[in-house]
């Protein structure tokens, strides 16, 4: 490995966020085309960055156990601590679920933002660089940077791009992540305290004490519960996602949100076994409320940006439910639905800003046989509503199904309840489709143009990924599959339980 | 061999790209088009193209003596020790239900290039979600694992919504849409939890595996509602649930009358042929291991009964021509399901097939006549259209005899052999069965009559309308013909395969009897008089029909006037949609907005909000996210790393 590439995959989006302060701002009024400059670095960074990561993904090598492409550099070696990346199958796809979803978001923003727009694309490439380092941290301390370091831009793109009430949302957003991260610095310290050091291998083979995983445990839930969000952890989460311009929200919805998972995955879960194990209850408790609870509050929403957002939370509380089931099958399903998710998301998000963009308005209300007028956005529409239900044929379905193989063997009752996500989840994007796009055209929306074709350069890829994601999900499991099997037999081990009591309930008598 | 089963992916893939193909360059949506006459032709060519591959595949299997094949396609789902392939399987119960669905499915394809043809706008999407529909059905049949089956199962449910929803302008079809598809979804849930509870009992979902585990697993138990229940019962349960969604049975039947407002010809692919059916196809196919599950085969047949005759006294009284025809189909679906409950799933899988023909034969008919009256559905405003409608009304009334169970056409074979079966099983729920069975027969022959008279003979009640009445063109009336050919004659020809002397030859293992299940075995030795219950119930239920709405014609008013209760709680299907509303819908509704504005409002985003404002108070107003601000972030964020660090050179 000659070529530091996951460095420069990692840093070349911020290399490109340089390159855009050497590029004149453009004042507010000036012609659209003075920033183009602008966003075309910006595009080609991050289409080369995607490029890169492409390559990343197919000379990963799933057969060898451990962290790949592996760069290291001391930073406090007296500490333990050293500028650390690698990746593992399961990182490795969030690197590229953030690779691919960033071109899309600057593509989707071309003519959406045309405010400082140097400032808006030098804030995505920051964000990109920041999420792609939160992934390929292998080093505890430079994970909680990078982490921290997401919600400079995000909160930015919130404040300064988003809607009516973004100074708000931006602050809400802020505090509640950088409140919840205060504990993750707790539980930080105290591992280091322990270990001696924050390089993840190390914590990864170090056993803490049950005691001490309990109070880390918990100070990482506080921690990453923010970000996932956990119920009742989301307060920021529909301000938020409905505030932000839809790139951004694309971005915080589709991988920042992922960050929180990762984290429950790569230190609460890996590093906290015997913790994970006493509060796997509770936090499968949680999920499913956020599942039920959340399905329901989109049904209410009025606004198609917040019922979409309430949608990703009640998604996220699936995935909640996958990570703590504790094997193979649940937690191999919380990942590909955070990646299948991820992307999905992203396609609603953006269809609807392209919607709301050319009437002005995000009330449902306001809509009506809007399919007569934009057959396009119809039809990418539905498969994006077919995909959030879980259809199978779409990514979504076999990050479900595998979650209720999983959830099944926790207990029955938890596959039927976090199930229930494929009734309301039904309920309430069949309702807004309806209220959107069927029923008579109505006038009040005068003339609405159709896709164009950069906004299906946009969708179509979306789509496309959604489609292979479904089909041929191999393409992607193969690389994370080893990984969640060597974590779930660590769990398996670390309780000690006799191999056979797979499914509780279920007995066979004697024959 | 290796001919059949190529024949046989070529019949199952080929209207998948009659759907790809009309749907994205029939209205050219997506880049060059090929015109809406295009998307026509090619849909309905590779329909054609996929009937001659089934039947094709048919003969081949016929004629290799019915071999159990796998077809591999590629990797699906492979992730955390979970294992599912496409992977077509081959065998009697697969080939079978294929010819049928792409022949059934073809017919309805070429009738609706005429029926669809005074719609304005573009066709083409009609005709990509009737294949797409179509593939899925298919995928359904042919599925080699649960997942697969499940793949089809929800892709027949998208199908449906986007063809009941086809005229998107009108609320009700909106309405109707989503309802359908969330019905079907409340099943589904239990069906899926049902694959995972048997995913974890057997660590496979592929059938031939899961078939060669049962009898190591018979005496498992699983601990639910506080007590141990035999695991094969639970799972054979949540199956059915998922079973009686797709089939609307009791309790998950309200989809399905109000599917009928989509356009005719969905109606008969939908009801006739195909998604309705697949409940009934699921427990054929999971056979070897209903067969082991007794509880779960009674309440089939509890279930199958009540829905059998529940619907047909609904039927009785509605005034919709489409609506009467939906629930016969509910009913005889019900029928269905007693046959499986009993254990002979041969003579429901028979049913199955000669149901297709006749009640898609039904549909399309009363299509022509909808179409003849431009769009009258309400069967009291017509009468006397033998004269206009001469070839309709023939086979309307061949496919009337068929459904009626009147000798010999097709519904009597297929019919009076599951009312035996349920006499023969000799269970409690069995003659349960067959008293409702028989009644129903009655009610069928009523109804089937009723709708005869009322639409056919007798006088014009809106003279106007029977006036423009004309009779269709041939490309409604030829699919019409040749289904009329299925429904007097299929049901005498297939006998002897299905469930005659030949059955066992002919299935070859893929339906399967359990040792101590003779009930098909004995058919023959049904006492003669019990054999003739159904038949002479049916004939004096086609006599009462001639008596009361063609002899006494104002009968029927008196009765529904005098018994008027009687009357309302019928025309009100028992009221189950009013009590779902109230128990299901309302409810959901007021607890959304309860969690809205008490949850979010008030408590996950009230009490931070309020916190924030108490304590930042007037400084609030300072932190605008202006230009400047990228500065307070930078601090905050450099307090952080300086606490960071900081901590660790103390702790050093």
């Amino acid at each position: 490995m000659h070529l530091p590439l996951l460095s420069l995959v990692t840093f070349l989006p911020l290399l490109g966020a340089l390159v855009l302060l050497l590029v004149r701002g453009t004042p507010d009024g000036a012609p659209r085309a003075s920033s183009d400059t602008a966003r075309w670095i910006a595009l080609w960074t991050s289409v080369v960055v995607w490029l890169l990561s492409v390559v990343l993904w197919l000379s990963y090598d799933p057969s060898v156990a451990g962290f790949q492409f592996q760069q290291r550099v001391d930073w406090m070696p007296a500490l333990g601590i050293s500028f650390h990346l690698g990746l593992d199958g399961i990182s490795l796809l969030f690197v590229l679920l953030a690779t691919t979803l960033t071109p899309i978001a600057i593509l989707a923003s071309w003519r959406l933002i045309d405010s400082r727009v140097r400032d808006y694309m030098l804030a995505i490439l920051l964000l990109e660089t920041t999420l792609i380092g939160v992934f390929a941290a292998l080093d505890f301390v430079v994970f909680y940077v990078f982490y921290e370091a997401t919600l400079i831009p995000a909160s930015l793109l919130i404040g300064v791009w988003g809607g009516p009430k973004r100074v708000f949302a931006s602050l809400k957003f802020f505090l509640f992540t950088f409140g919840g991260s205060l504990f993750m610095l707790i539980a930080l310290i105290a591992m280091w305290q322990i270990a001696g050091t924050t390089d993840i291998p190390t914590l990864l083979a170090t056993h803490f004490t049950p005691h001490a995983q309990g109070w880390m445990f918990l100070c990482l839930v506080l921690a990453f519960g923010v970000k996932l969000p956990i119920f009742p952890l989301h307060g920021w989460l529909s301000d938020a996602y409905a505030e932000a311009p839809a790139p951004a929200t694309a971005l915080i919805a589709g991988v920042l949100s992922k960050a929180g998972a990762y984290g429950f995955l790569r230190f609460a879960i890996s590093m906290l076994p015997d913790a994970s194990h006493r509060a796997a209850p509770w936090m499968i408790g949680l999920g499913i409320v956020a599942v039920i609870y959340a399905a329901a509050v989109a049904l209410a929403q009025t606004d198609m940006k917040r019922m979409i957002a309430y949608s990703s939370f009640s998604h996220m509380g699936l995935v909640l439910v996958g990570l703590f089931t504790l094997n193979a099958a649940g937690v191999a399903g919380a990942v590909f639905q955070m990646l299948s998710h991820g992307i999905i998301i992203a396609g609603l998000f953006l269809a609807i800003a392209m919607l709301t963009s050319r009437v002005g308005t995000g009330e449902i209300a306001g809509f009506g046989g809007v399919a007569h007028r934009m057959p396009r956005l119809a039809t990418l529409a539905m498969l994006f509503a077919m995909a959030n239900i879980g259809l199978p044929g779409t990514g979504a379905f076999v990050g479900e199904l595998l979650v209720m193989i999983g959830a099944i063997q926790v207990g029955f009752w938890v596959a039927l309840l976090s199930g229930m996500s494929m009734i309301l989840g039904a309920v309430y994007m069949l309702v807004l489709y309806r209220r959107v796009m069927f029923g008579a055209a109505k006038s009040a929306l005068g003339v609405l143009r159709d896709l164009t074709g950069p906004e299906l350069a946009v969708l179509a890829p979306l789509a496309l990924i959604t489609l292979w994601m479904g089909i041929y999900p191999s393409s992607f499991t193969r690389v994370f599959d080893p990984g969640v099997r060597v974590l779930a037999q660590m769990e398996h081990d670390s309780q000690h339980a006799p191999q056979q009591a797979m499914l509780p309930g279920l007995s066979e008598a004697a024959r | 061999m290796i001919g059949a089963s190529s024949l046989f992916t070529v019949a199952v893939f080929a209207p998948l790209f009659g759907a790809i193909i009309a749907g994205l360059f029939g209205a050219g949506l997506f880049g060059p088009s090929i015109g809406d006459r295009g998307a026509r032709a090619v849909s309905v060519g590779l329909m054609v193209l996929a009937t001659v591959c089934g039947l094709g595949a048919l003969s081949g299997a016929l004629s290799q003596g019915s071999p159990t094949l796998a077809v591999p396609v590629s990797d699906w789902i492979q992730a955390g020790g979970f294992r599912a392939p496409w992977t077509l399987r081959f065998d009697m119960l697969s080939v079978e239900m294929v010819a049928m669905v792409t022949l059934v499915s073809t017919l309805i394809h070429i009738y609706s290039i005429g029926y669809m043809s005074h719609e304005t706008n573009p066709v083409s999407r009609f005709f990509a979600y009737l294949s797409l529909f179509t593939f899925a059905m298919l995928m359904l049949v042919s599925s080699d694992n649960l997942i697969q089956l499940f793949f089809g199962w929800e892709g027949v449910g998208l199908a449906s919504y986007l063809l009941i929803g086809y005229w998107y302008d009108r609320p009700s079809a909106n309405a109707a849409a989503i309802k359908a598809f969330v019905v079907n979804r409340v099943a589904d849930l239990f069906f899926m939890v049902g694959i995972a509870l048997l995913f974890a009992l057997f660590g496979t979902v592929s059938y031939d595996n899961i078939f060669a585990l049962v009898p190591d697993h018979q005496a498992a138990m699983y601990h639910l509602f506080g007590t141990d229940m035999r695991a094969y019962e639970v799972i054979g349960v949540l199956l059915f649930i998922g079973a009686m969604g797709k089939s609307a049975q009791l309790f998950f039947h309200t989809w399905l009358p109000d599917a009928m407002e989509g356009p005719t010809p969905v109606s008969a692919l939908i009801h006739a042929a195909t998604m309705v059916t697949a409940g009934v196809f699921l427990l054929a196919r999971m056979s070897p291991l209903i067969e082991f599950a007794p509880v779960t085969k009674d309440l089939v047949v509890l279930i199958g009964a009540s829905t059998c005759f529940f619907a047909a006294t609904v039927g009785l009284v509605q005034p919709d021509i489409k609506r009467t025809i939906a629930y016969s189909t509910c009913s005889q679906l019900g029928y269905m399901f007693m046959a499986c409950g009993v254990g002979v799933y041969q003579a429901g899988m028979f049913h199955l097939t000669t149901h297709a023909f006749f009640k898609a034969l039904l549909f399309l008919g009363a299509g022509s006549v909808i179409h003849a009256l431009h769009d009258e559905q309400d069967m009291f405003k017509m009468g006397g259209l033998a004269r206009k409608l001469p070839v309709t009304c023939a086979v309307m009334w061949i496919g009337s005899l068929a459904l009626a169970g009147i000798p010999p056409f097709a519904g009597w074979w297929s019919k009076d052999a599951i009312i035996d079966a349920t006499f023969i099983a000799g269970t409690g729920p069995g003659y349960y069965g067959w008293l409702l069975g028989s009644l129903t027969a009655f009610l069928t022959a009523l109804y089937s009559g009723r709708l005869l008279f009322l639409v056919f003979h007798g006088k014009p009640r809106d003279a106007q309308l029977a006036e423009h009445a004309h009779e269709s063109g041939p490309v409604i009336l030829g699919p019409l013909v040749v289904l009329a050919i299925g429904a007097a004659f299929a049901g005498a020809a297939f006998a002897p395969w299905f469930i005659g002397g030949r059955q066992a030859g002919f299935w070859n293992g893929a339906i399967f009897t359990a040792p101590g299940n003779a009930v098909l075995a004995s058919l023959e030795q049904v006492p003669v008089l019990i054999t003739l219950v159904p038949t002479v119930l049916a004939l004096l239920g086609a006599a009462t029909s001639y008596y009361a709405y063609v002899a006494k014609p104002e009968l029927p008013a008196r009765l529904a006037t005098q018994y008027g209760s009687l009357y309302r709680f019928l025309l009100n299907k028992w009221y189950f949609d009013e009590l779902y509303d109230r128990i299901f819908v309302r409810p959901y509704e007021a607890i959304a907005r309860l969690f809205w504005h008490v949850g979010e409002e008030d408590i996950a985003e009230g009490v931070p909000d309020g916190i924030g404002r108490l304590t930042s108070g007037g400084s609030m107003q300072l932190v605008r996210v202006q230009t400047g601000s990228i500065a307070v972030y930078a601090f905050t964020m450099l307090i952080g790393l300086v606490v960071l660090i900081s901590t660790f050179l103390v702790f050093r």
